[in-house]
């Protein structure tokens, strides 16, 4: 029985089908819109069942390799998993579970079904992204998410969803083609687009910095980095709750995701030079970034600026990762742990919106009391962002400042400390009004469990991650994308 | 002396450069919607003329790239017209407001 379950298991293709059950599956959203919430959970259930396969078939037999339709990497399409990928695709999948219970409570029919189609339209998008092996294949997946994010950010139709979609739209389009024009120099210098190709062949030549200042440029402007971030707060703020949660969560860690595996694959061993810009823009947006998180009298666009300043941590590691390659784990760790805490936050901003009619901070009347499941998932959520142990945010943040510190680079440990008092302060600032009662009461609705469960899950899921450091860092290192050599941190 | 190939190749460069300005410069919604099918078509003919390496036999992956691409740019510009005409209905303006 066990080696049945086995074979079948080894013998199943799961990447194949984490692209393909959700394009199915939005389909049929599509179609029939009245079955789209069982559609969709039916679906998201799929995906789960899925990464757990892969992640299995990962443990077993190591990196994945599959041509599509067999004709091989130069000229046809490939599929390859390794440990980077399969934690893209781990959070991509938790994430996107707990927004979608979320989701059928809160978004009202109408919209609902105009959410579900769309939204198992990004999943296929962000499942095929992290499953890409040639940067050709990245730009299509890279212009399926962000069409199918900005059409997310739209749904609730109102003048400021609509402006901050237009506005995400026109820097997406602007970032894909930057990144597409790098595709047209690196094409005509070594004739290939697929990645482990090109890092054979690829040299130190004019064409290829041009190629790297292009792809750098569009996913940064893409990833929201300061100072491309000015898209970032009216199109996550102005999108319902599930959404906003989805686009800071995901969809700015898939194009960091990219920019990652191109920098290490590709880049890296030409020369180390030139992350330094990195970790000084990383540096500019934490500061940048927290201040005006702190200056928002609005939750959701403090959560907002919150994350322009967490993603300025994620840029910062550059340049002490390529000093030691080990810390790109810590990176991608920090990453999860901010997908993690930040979609709690945005559904527990949800939550409060619903209760309240209102995000007003300072009117966010003896929250607690009404509201201790969502008070607490704020919070939770807030330990992770802050840095404070236990949670995978402090595992991550900590292993950066020891490295930054042991380097020698005062400029980015003072800066991370910095960060995190910053952080510390705005999320103090909402939690202080959550026990107050404020000077005008409202009459409060009534948030369902489904509503307040999915973000206390998510804020705990990124507090157990302070706890489950080393199987999680065993996982990344499966297929050694980061150039150990086979030596484990 | 100059080649075609080589030819094709700056003029595909100097219209997104040219794409790149207008999107920046002009505020209304159609004309940066505009600018980047510029930019995008200046990409498209530099693949198309980098593809042509040896006479007489140029390169087809870079020709179905831009098949690729020409679908993608139709599918964003048609998102982008779509947004542009309800954010007219929605504030009688074709422009992005100034504030936030």
């Amino acid at each position: 029985m066990a080696s049945l379950i086995n074979t079948f298991i080894n013998t199943l293709n799961w990447p194949v089908l984490l692209i393909l059950l959700p394009l199915i599956g939005a389909m049929i959203c599509f179609i029939w819109p009245r079955s789209a919430i069982l559609t969709g959970l039916i679906t998201l259930s799929a995906v789960l069942c899925c990464v757990a396969g892969l992640t299995w078939q990962l443990l077993e037999h190591g990196v994945y390799r599959h041509p599509v339709g067999g004709w091989g990497a130069p000229l046809g399409i490939d599929l390859y998993a390794d440990g980077l990928s399969l934690i893209m695709l781990l959070t991509t999948a938790l994430v996107g579970s707990a927004i979608s219970v979320y989701s059928t409570a809160y978004l009202k029919p109408q919209e609902s079904t105009r959410f579900w189609p769309v939204w198992l339209l990004l999943l296929a998008a962000l499942n095929a992204l992290f499953l890409s092996a040639d940067l050709f294949n990245l730009y299509v997946t890279l212009e399926l998410m962000g069409l199918a994010a900005v059409t997310l950010t739209a749904l609730s139709a109102t003048r400021q969803a609509y402006n901050g979609a237009m506005r995400y739209l026109l820097a997406t389009l602007l970032g894909s083609l930057c990144y597409l024009l790098a595709i047209a120099l690196l094409y005509h210098a070594y004739a290939t687009v697929d990645i482990s190709l090109l890092a054979q062949r690829v040299d130190s030549s004019p064409v290829s910095w041009a190629a790297f200042g292009l792809i750098s440029a569009g996913l940064a402007l893409k990833t929201a980095l300061f100072p491309l971030h000015f898209w970032l707060p009216p199109a996550h703020s102005s999108a319902p709750a599930p959404v906003s949660a989805l686009l800071s969560a995901l969809v700015v860690k898939a194009s960091f995701y990219i920019l990652l595996r191109v920098w290490l694959e590709i880049f890296a061993p030409l020369g180390a030079g030139a992350v330094e810009l990195f970790g000084l823009l990383g540096m500019l947006a934490v500061v940048w970034g927290s201040i005006q998180a702190l200056r928002q009298t609005r939750l959701k666009l403090l959560i907002a600026y919150s994350t322009v300043a967490q993603i300025g941590y994620l840029f910062m590691a550059f340049p002490l990762a390529s000093n030691r390659p080990q810390l790109w784990a810590a990176v991608l760790y920090l990453a999860l742990s901010h997908a993690l805490a930040k979609s709690a936050m945005f559904l527990s901003a949800g939550n409060l919106l619903k209760y309240g009619g209102h995000d007003r901070i300072s009117d966010l009347d003896r929250v607690v009391q009404r509201l201790p499941l969502t008070a607490a998932a704020f919070a939770l959520a807030g330990v992770s962002i802050m840095g404070l142990p236990p949670s995978g945010g402090f595992i991550s943040k900590w292993l950066l400042l020891e490295a930054a510190i042991t380097q020698g680079r005062w400029d980015l440990a003072l800066v991370m400390i910095f960060g995190g008092l910053l952080a510390a302060a705005y999320i103090f600032k909402v939690l202080g009004r959550t026990f107050t009662q404020a000077a005008t009461t409202h009459e409060a609705r009534a948030v369902p469990a489904s509503m307040e469960w999915p973000a206390l899950l998510l804020a705990l899921g990124a507090i157990v991650l302070g706890f489950i450091a080393i199987p999680m860092f065993g996982l990344i290192h499966i297929g050694d994308a980061f150039g150990l050599g086979g030596v484990q941190p | 002396m100059i080649s075609s190939a080589n030819l094709y190749a700056l003029t595909g460069s100097g219209l997104f450069s040219l794409g790149l300005y207008g999107l920046i410069m002009y505020a209304h919604l159609l004309r940066k919607i505009l600018a980047i099918n510029v930019m995008g078509s200046g990409i498209f003919l530099l693949l198309v003329a980098l593809a042509y390496r040896s006479p007489g036999q140029p390169d087809v992956v870079p020709h179905a790239m831009v098949i690729t691409g020409i679908v993608v740019a139709v599918s964003a510009t048609a998102l982008a017209l779509g947004l542009m005409l309800k954010l007219a209905t929605h504030s009688s303006s074709t422009q992005l407001p100034d504030e936030d």
